[in-house]
């Protein structure tokens, strides 16, 4: 247990953060639990209400402004939670509840650092992408540069952090339900991406944003139930957890204060800067964006995300603790009843083990229900994103030139989803067992030295041209790739080499700078005559993202 | 759209009062965040004892705990204070900013 713990800590996103430790092959079959009758009816309801949502969605898909953007028309505090739901997965739950309940204080400062991203997405970019981009980010970055590369070199970094996300997200999601639900491992794999496609192909961005919604509500209301019901236990009394804590961790008042998890400065910074800044790379939260009417509401649906995750974040912290004193202590939550040593079921289950204590079966089974709700709306969310990168910008506006049809985009979406869900699938399936925390930091990495760099220059300065934002960003994608092949967690873990050459997990502190640094200097050197046309239309498009004048007007749904 | 649009709002003295209000609140509070988490991160690679004092003599709960919660509470209080700013008065500049140019 200890082991996949520290997999979960290294793992870049606390979105992943159990699905890392998941993958490490540590599933414990022997202590697989009884049939849980109520969490599989509680999970027939939710999939049965979000087909409804999704046949619902599907008659009200018409164009295509419809299918990626739902039409413009979810309001801020609609987008909110879907945005809150896209950013915490079952992961977030378990992970980081795991996190605290092993390490106490460093889980809270750990979800601080993926907290910080919101506001400063919200400060830098959020009214500029809403007011540049239609349906990608790809249409922020392609509005006044090469058409056909800078759509390419989108699709690219798009598609490679959705892969990564995904494969994490599918092999934790065969291996949590395989636990919960005892069901095969396969089988699992592949319920998951047969109703990913189905949202997505059927419904688009409609039903996708709901699917995402009703879930954000039951996380929501499942986290909040169970901590009043874990909180109730200690009087409402933080010193009286905290206390009670202290008295029964194997580590004892240490918990309380910064431990080992973040003492080395420089990988701790390296990790905050592909949390911080990668939020600001990644697709599927980006695309949110385009699904409200207007920058207004852009800007109210980050503040009302950024509540629920803030809150919900704060809430692990909480409900970490009460598990050291209520599941720590409890020998039918160990293996062979042995207090301190393994947990039934791996490190991960705490949360589900603490809704058990509190809230008897019922309880654990809404929990479970709930966590296999959010592996499927965050692997929707991700195939439409990837989808949209495949149709709206490689065979749109690639292949096609921008001579298109909304249908035949439309449809290019749905095979191209389906051929995701198969590649998803499969990869799953191929993936069982892996470690894969590696993943993770590289989707960050990626997204944080790739797809931000080029993203927020494309906005912020006149200066960069065509040239720059490639090789700017292809250095970041590639050197972020390099890295953490010959980091701890490939080159010592997975390629079995006695030391790594480069000595920490994440990339960022190395490979984003490097993005910046390489997208500067050749902007700057680069004096062809279509550079001097790019920087002469910064001044209009400058105009257009702190207006709005011209942006894609939502309509009502 | 054609250029001449475009052309007026940047004549606009009202364009150069938004871009200024707005860039400067963006940035301040971005400042704000940043340096109160990492802030708090430095103390945490290099002070990790000072976190460990108690709240008040005898007790368990630490100064770290509530300084924690404080970078996400503030975090996001500060971006309900820029969606108020921006939602509001900077997008009556906004507005009047269009309804100007389009005249």
């Amino acid at each position: 247990m200890k082991r996949s713990m520290l997999t979960a800590a290294t793992g870049t996103s606390l979105t992943f953060m159990s699905a890392a430790a998941f993958a490490a092959p540590a599933a414990q079959a022997a202590d697989k639990p009884p049939l849980n009758l109520t969490a599989i009816a509680m999970f027939l309801a939710f999939v049965l209400a979000t087909l409804a949502i999704t046949y619902w969605a599907a008659r009200r898909t018409r164009t295509a402004s419809d299918f990626f953007a739902a039409g413009g028309g979810i309001s801020g505090f609609q987008n909110g939670l879907a945005i809150a739901g896209d950013y915490m997965s079952a992961a977030t739950l378990l992970g980081a509840c795991a996190l605290v309940y092993g390490r106490g204080y460093d889980g809270l400062l750990y979800v601080a650092g993926f907290f910080v991203g919101w506001p400063i997405l919200l400060f830098l970019m959020a009214e500029r992408l809403r007011n540049l981009g239609r349906y990608t980010f790809a249409d922020v970055i392609s509005e006044r540069l090469d058409r056909t590369r800078m759509r390419s070199f989108a699709a690219v970094g798009a598609l490679t952090v959705v892969f990564f996300y995904l494969i994490v997200q599918m092999v934790g999601a065969g291996e949590l339900i395989q636990l919960l639900f005892n069901v095969d491992y396969d089988y699992a794999v592949i319920v998951v991406g047969v109703l990913m496609m189905v949202y997505v192909a059927f419904g688009g961005m409609i039903a996708t944003t709901w699917v995402q919604i009703v879930k954000a509500v039951l996380l929501l209301f499942g986290g909040t139930v169970l901590g009043i019901l874990a909180f109730a236990q200690f009087g409402f009394s933080f010193e009286t957890l905290a206390a009670k804590a202290v008295a029964a961790h194997r580590s004892g008042a240490k918990i309380m204060g910064p431990g080992t998890l973040l003492a080395d400065p420089v990988s701790t910074l390296s990790l905050s800067l592909g949390a911080v800044f990668g939020l600001a790379g990644l697709p599927h939260i980006l695309m949110r964006f385009f699904t409200v009417p207007n920058a207004k509401e852009a800007r109210k649906s980050v503040f009302y995300a950024s509540g629920f995750i803030g809150y919900f974040f704060l809430l692990t912290f909480v409900l970490g603790l009460a598990a050291v004193v209520i599941v720590g202590t409890d020998p039918q939550f160990f293996q062979g009843g042995r207090v301190g040593g393994a947990l039934i079921g791996g490190g991960n289950m705490v949360a589900l083990h603490l809704a058990k204590a509190v809230g008897g079966n019922l309880l654990f089974g809404f929990l479970a229900a709930v966590a296999f709700a959010t592996i499927l709306a965050v692997v929707a969310g991700l195939a439409l994103a990837g989808a949209a990168a495949v149709s709206h910008d490689l065979y749109a506006n690639v292949f096609r030139k921008g001579k298109t049809t909304e249908q035949s985009e439309v449809r290019v979406t749905k095979i191209a989803t389906l051929a995701i869900g198969v590649i998803a699938i499969a990869l799953g399936i191929l993936f069982k067992g892996q470690n894969l925390a590696f993943l993770v930091a590289l989707a960050f990495g990626i997204a944080a030295s790739a797809n931000f760099p080029v993203l927020i220059l494309a906005m912020y300065w006149q200066g960069l041209t065509t040239r720059g934002a490639l090789w700017g960003g292809l250095s970041g994608l590639v050197c972020a790739v390099v890295l953490v092949i010959l980091s701890p967690a490939v080159w010592k873990a997975v390629l079995g080499n006695p030391a790594a050459i480069f000595p920490y997990d994440h990339p960022a502190l190395i490979s984003m700078p490097l993005a910046f640094l390489v997208a500067y200097v050749a902007s700057k050197l680069d004096t062809s005559v279509t550079a001097k046309t790019e920087r002469e239309a910064f001044d209009d498009q400058y105009v257009r993202a702190q207006t709005g004048l011209g942006a894609a007007a939502g309509s009502a749904h | 759209m054609s250029s001449a649009v475009y052309q007026r709002i940047r004549a606009n003295p009202k364009f150069r009062e938004l871009e200024a209000r707005r860039s400067r609140l963006a940035w301040v509070s971005s400042a704000v965040v940043l340096v109160a988490y990492y802030g708090l991160m430095i103390v945490v690679a290099f002070w990790p004892q000072a976190l460990h004092a108690p709240l008040s003599e005898g007790q368990v709960v630490t100064i770290g705990v509530p300084l924690g919660a404080a970078v996400i509470v503030l975090a996001w209080l500060l971006t309900g204070f820029y969606v108020y700013r921006a939602n509001t008065d900077l997008d009556q500049l906004n507005q009047q900013i269009l309804n100007e140019a389009r005249q």
